[in-house]
């Protein structure tokens, strides 16, 4: 995606990365990586578990030195020299952390606040990040989604110029999801820049504003997500089985007007298609000349899903 | 949209102490095993080991005048007995020994194999000689010792003490640090600008401001139920606690700077502190266990601690006299504290 860099370029890069490594004793986790992402962009690193993303997001955190001959580059600063200043510039939520349970939440966002030396008030914090009646109750008493809310407030607490979420909705329950999405959304509007990851389809591109899709320490794809999703052949996806044990001749169906791609999967056929109106009938037919019958059809919008699908054969959840 | 608070609000060194007082205060086994358990257990050793009268031995004879006898001895009580019932209560236990008056002079009855009993015996020919007019042939004079300083309870609270100054500051900072690095706080916090020394810091400070109060309220409770006595500068007495604190302190760091799981550092703490509760001598005198193993008892931090507490609170010892022991507790706080800002696992 040539263009979608160039982007980046332009508008004075807010986070760059070149030929970004990470070997662990006999694993890859990162293998070689070039990256820019554009000031109060939302940025998605998407990818199923195990795929590097954390490892990539950790190293430009500086949480993670990266192997040598790989640049990091944040704000126009690197860890090696700038790593004061970088710390209180930018502001993170990290995969895993659980604060002390007795402790509240207003002393949490206090004592994250104290650490800056510019930020927003602690109450602003809390307003922020909807937790005003959880205010002075400990944090063993939250729920999930109100525990990632706090995450969120001790982020946002030094009124970062950039924002790295690691993971923000995994373990969430759907409105617990949504509600937090809503405050992502805020944040985007303040023209904060905000790297993501996530291995959820639905939040990429529900809230990036470009995705690189990742798999095996390297990105397989980049750009915003229409583009992504176009990529695919379509922008419907056909999916039908047959009965019994028949073969199919797909050459038939790829000759249809507006079919991108076929693929099948456990008896699954899947066709991307540009328009359904056109090609449903076509497709009908094209099976019932070869004097085949169906056993299932659906049609779907294709998602991101479906590009990672395209490009590994794999689905993403499978991990 | 950016504020400033004050001064105090963001200071992060003082947020930070906060916060570990208040998660201290929150949990109140910790507050039980560090200000209350030292004084039950100094009660309770108290108890065991008050000092007794001295037992008054139960005796009989056979004669009023011979009871009048013995019973001028204040060690002794007696009651007149015939042989028959004297014979009884000899057999049962109710008295020691029984006088049987005899036309030659007396014959004591009595079992040679109870100490109480010889004890009586003795005690017995004394008073029955001092009945008769006898000097003693040699003057002599009896000094009783139950002073204040010498006692058991004396002995067993600088120990307390000791063992008090190290199993808080050991598990205080273990138990937290790991706990942080396995719910991965620790990590999150090196993410934030917090400066890194601000983090151990508060352990420390929380430390000495809890140690101030336990020390006050332990020493405190001591002078006043048992008058354990105060015989060396109470600055000095502070001086000691406060090194030791800081020692122990650097010891229950370096158990806490590699371990990832409670676990692994439960099992490092034990393993530090089980031999000191052993060899230091908190309950008995270290210098019980053989010379062999005298010099790894002796440069134990625990042991120097003692040795230090004792010597002021009960011997009124200076600093200058227990050279010795401060350096042992200086060296303990200086290596380990350096040992461990090395290999410290932020993550």
């Amino acid at each position: 995606m040539p263009d979608a860099m160039d982007k980046g370029s332009r508008n004075g890069s807010t986070l760059v990365l070149r030929n970004l490594r990470k070997t662990y004793a006999d694993v890859v986790a990162v293998d070689g990586i070039d990256l820019e992402v554009a000031k109060g962009e939302c940025f998605g690193l998407l990818g199923p578990n195990g795929a590097g993303k954390t490892t990539t997001i950790e190293i430009c955190e500086g949480l993670t030195d990266p192997d040598a001959g790989g640049t990091v580059e944040l704000l126009g600063l690197n860890w090696k020299a700038h790593a004061a200043e970088l710390r209180q510039r930018i502001g993170l939520q990290l995969q895993e952390t659980q604060f002390p349970e007795k402790a509240t939440v207003e002393e949490m966002i206090g004592l994250f606040r104290s650490f800056f030396h510019k930020g927003i008030a602690v109450e602003e914090s809390i307003r922020t990040a909807q937790l005003e009646e959880k205010r002075k109750s400990r944090v063993g008493g939250l729920s999930g989604g109100q525990k990632q809310r706090l995450a969120m407030a001790c982020a946002l607490v030094g009124d970062p110029e950039l924002l790295f979420l690691d993971e923000p909705t995994t373990g969430l329950d759907p409105q617990a999801r949504r509600h937090l999405w809503d405050l992502v959304d805020d944040l985007k509007k303040a023209g904060r820049t905000i790297i993501l990851t996530t291995h959820y389809m639905d939040e990429a591109e529900r809230l990036c504003d470009r995705v690189a899709i990742m798999d095996h320490g390297k990105i397989i794809a980049l750009g915003t997500p229409a583009q992504l999703i176009a990529s695919v052949g379509g922008e419907h996806i056909v999916e039908f089985a047959l009965h019994g044990d028949s073969a199919l001749n797909t050459g038939a169906l790829l000759a249809i007007e507006g079919i991108g791609s076929h693929r099948v999967d456990a008896g699954l056929h899947q066709l991307s298609v540009s328009e359904l109106h056109v090609a449903v009938p076509a497709i009908f037919a094209a099976i019932a000349a070869q004097g085949l019958t169906l056993s299932e059809f659906r049609t779907h919008s294709a998602s991101l899903e479906d590009v990672f699908v395209g490009l590994t054969g794999r689905n993403l959840r499978d991990e | 949209m950016s504020s400033q608070p004050g001064k105090i609000e963001s200071s992060s060194l003082l947020q930070l102490t906060a916060l570990r007082f208040r998660l201290f205060l929150r949990e109140p086994e910790a507050v039980f095993w560090t200000f209350v358990f030292p004084i039950l257990l100094a009660v309770g050793l108290g108890l065991a080991f008050r000092n007794r009268p001295a037992d008054v031995l139960q005796v009989a004879a056979t004669t009023p005048k011979l009871t009048a006898a013995l019973a001028a001895d204040r060690g002794l009580t007696a009651t007149t007995l015939d042989a028959a019932a004297g014979a009884k209560a000899l057999a049962t236990g109710h008295i020691v020994l029984l006088a049987v008056a005899t036309p030659t002079g007396i014959s004591y009855e009595y079992d040679d194999t109870n100490p109480d009993a010889r004890t009586a015996r003795l005690l017995a020919d004394r008073a029955v000689e001092g009945a008769a007019g006898q000097v003693a042939r040699v003057a002599a004079e009896n000094r009783l010792v139950h002073e204040v300083g010498s006692r058991y309870i004396d002995f067993v609270v600088p120990g307390l003490l000791g063992m008090n100054l190290m199993g808080p500051a050991i598990w205080g900072m273990g138990f937290a640090i790991v706990e942080a690095r396995q719910k991965k706080l620790l990590k999150r916090m090196v993410a934030s600008p917090m400066p890194k020394w601000q983090y151990l810091a508060s352990f420390i400070l929380s430390r000495l401001v809890m140690l101030a109060v336990e020390v006050g309220v332990f020493l405190g409770f001591a002078a006043v139920a048992f008058q354990v006595p105060f015989r060396g500068s109470l600055w000095e007495l502070g001086l000691i606690c406060l090194l030791a604190s800081l020692s122990f302190s650097a010891l229950g760091l370096l158990t806490a700077s590699r371990a990832k799981t409670m676990e692994a550092a439960n099992g490092l703490m034990n393993l530090v502190m089980l031999p000191m509760w052993i060899l230091s001598g908190v309950f008995f005198s270290s210098s019980r266990f053989p010379a062999a193993i005298q010099p790894f008892v002796q440069a134990l931090p625990l042991t120097a601690a003692i040795d230090a507490l004792r010597g002021n609170m009960l011997q009124g010892l200076n600093l200058g006299q227990m050279w010795a022991p401060m350096a042992i507790l200086l060296a303990w706080m200086v290596v380990p504290f350096a040992v461990s800002l090395r290999i410290f696992r932020w993550r």
